[in-house]
């Protein structure tokens, strides 16, 4: 399980995490919902250091961080060992081809030999039915099929938890759904995740559990069944605000 | 016409061979080592360790004073002073050396700036994509950025090596019998100044229309990733 407690973030003057606190279960899909500029995105970078919150721990079983006070090169690798994020503009390297974005990384940093790595890339990029684009470069790929691979590179580190940062709201809905498939399963595989999206309907096919951020605080943290079928005001609003449901 | 200008071209083309393409590459060689020195220098936020921290602050303060420096005198008098000015000091360099030293300063001085600038045009998110694989910044410089920023510097580097070739000629003036020299010299024989100067300019045109290609070459190498290269 991940720990967040008391987190505080600041940008110049304005409080984006305001001494939050939340749980991220093992083996389990949480998703994270809010308005634009709630502090969703910072609440994911946090998990994975690309964003330093003034105070504030984060904790897993067999690790402690403290926000506060400065972080051993060590540390910072467990820490980024056990996550690994998923960006909205998948950020591949597009100097390298499909294949070498997803080994680089496991035999640089973890040490892994090449005939290792390319096996399990070659079965990753199979699983997400990209086998034959191997040997391209990033930019001779669409959108959609490069969301898929920067999945692949995430999956190839071994990471407990995989954070995903909008990984759909870039990509056009054909595309966006072949990435949606691809996450659910993962996530009926037992691949821990933990996910922002602006997507409500597949919160509501994936999700083990919904936290819903507005304005850098929690306002729901339970099941999506509660979030759904039972929402407060607020949550309404929010449900309602973004459909085009008539009803409303 | 013909005659002036084949019994002239070998001395002028062995003046090329000798001193104006050597200088050029081993100057630029040197001025590339030391912009990339530089442009690292300046590129890279020092860990919150003390002990690297203000070190690391000491080599930016030179390396910011190196830059200001050779890019606020003039090529011109930066070679006087090394070669004609040091002895003074108890510096004695050979011609050669000094222009090699010149050359290589000033041209790293320039160069680094664009080095600094191709670094500083690969996204944040790059560097983001990497760390959350756990690349340290070397990993992420070597593996990831320089080869990004390569591509970027490219085209003005190669107008700094073109820029380097001809700025050669100065060399004549620390008394370094390079091809303009040479042209100098055999205009003093013959009276010719059109036809020798022309013919100077001439060859540099050649060396650097070479380069010209050796940029597009490296170019497409190095561009085979970017959308629309391969066409």
């Amino acid at each position: 399980m991940i720990s967040l407690k008391n987190i505080v973030k600041t940008y110049g003057k304005k409080q984006v995490l305001k001494n939050l606190s939340v749980d991220f279960p093992d083996g389990k899909t949480t998703v994270i919902l809010g308005p634009s500029g709630s502090g969703k995105s910072t609440l994911l970078r946090s998990l994975d250091l690309l964003v330093r919150p003034e105070s504030g721990t984060l904790s897993f079983s067999d690790l402690q961080l403290d926000y506060s006070k400065p972080v051993s090169k060590k540390l910072s690798f467990d820490v980024r060992k056990k996550t690994s994020m998923v960006f909205q503009n998948w950020n591949l390297f597009p100097n390298l081809t499909v294949i070498k974005n997803i080994t680089t990384a496991p035999e640089t940093v973890l040490g892994k030999s090449k005939k290792e790595t390319e096996e399990r890339a070659h079965k990753l990029l199979a699983q997400v039915g990209l086998s034959e684009y191997a040997d391209r470069y990033p930019s001779q790929l669409s959108g959609g099929q490069q969301q898929r691979i920067s999945i692949c590179r995430a999956l190839a580190m071994d990471p407990e938890y995989i954070l995903l940062d909008e990984p759909t709201s870039a990509l056009d809905p054909e595309l966006e759904t072949q990435v949606l498939l691809i996450l659910e399963e993962l996530s009926k595989m037992g691949q821990a995740m933990i996910i922002v999206t602006h997507n409500m309907e597949f919160a509501r096919s994936v999700a083990d559990k919904i936290v819903f951020v507005e304005d850098g605080d929690i306002l729901f943290d339970g099941s999506p069944d509660e979030f759904f079928n039972h929402p407060t005001t607020r949550i309404k609003d929010f449900l309602s605000g973004i459909s085009f449901n008539e009803e409303k | 016409m013909w005659h002036t200008i084949i019994t002239s071209l070998p001395a002028m083309i062995s003046a090329m061979l000798q001193y104006t393409i050597p200088l050029a590459i081993i100057s630029f060689i040197f001025g590339l080592i030391l912009a990339v020195l530089t442009a690292l220098i300046k590129f890279i936020q020092p860990s919150e360790n003390k002990l690297i921290k203000y070190p690391w602050l000491v080599l930016r303060a030179i390396a910011n004073f190196y830059v200001w420096l050779f890019r606020s005198t003039p090529l011109l008098v930066q070679l006087f002073i090394i070669f004609f000015g040091l002895p003074s000091a108890g510096v004695q360099l050979s011609p050669f050396i000094a222009a090699v030293i010149g050359f290589s300063l000033n041209t790293g001085a320039y160069a680094s700036e664009t080095i600094r600038s191709a670094l500083l045009s690969v996204p944040q998110d790059q560097w983001d994509a990497a760390f959350t694989l756990n690349f340290t910044t070397k990993q992420t410089l070597m593996k990831i950025v320089l080869p990004q920023a390569v591509r970027i510097a490219l085209p003005p580097l190669s107008n700094s090596f073109i820029g380097l070739v001809k700025d050669t000629s100065l060399a004549s003036s620390i008394t370094i019998l390079e091809m303009f020299q040479v042209s100098q010299q055999i205009t003093a024989k013959n009276f010719q100044p059109l036809l020798m100067y022309s013919l100077a300019a001439f060859l540099y045109a050649v060396v650097c229309s070479l380069l010209t290609l050796l940029q597009h070459y490296l170019e497409r190498r190095t561009s085979k990733y970017v959308k629309g290269s391969e066409a």
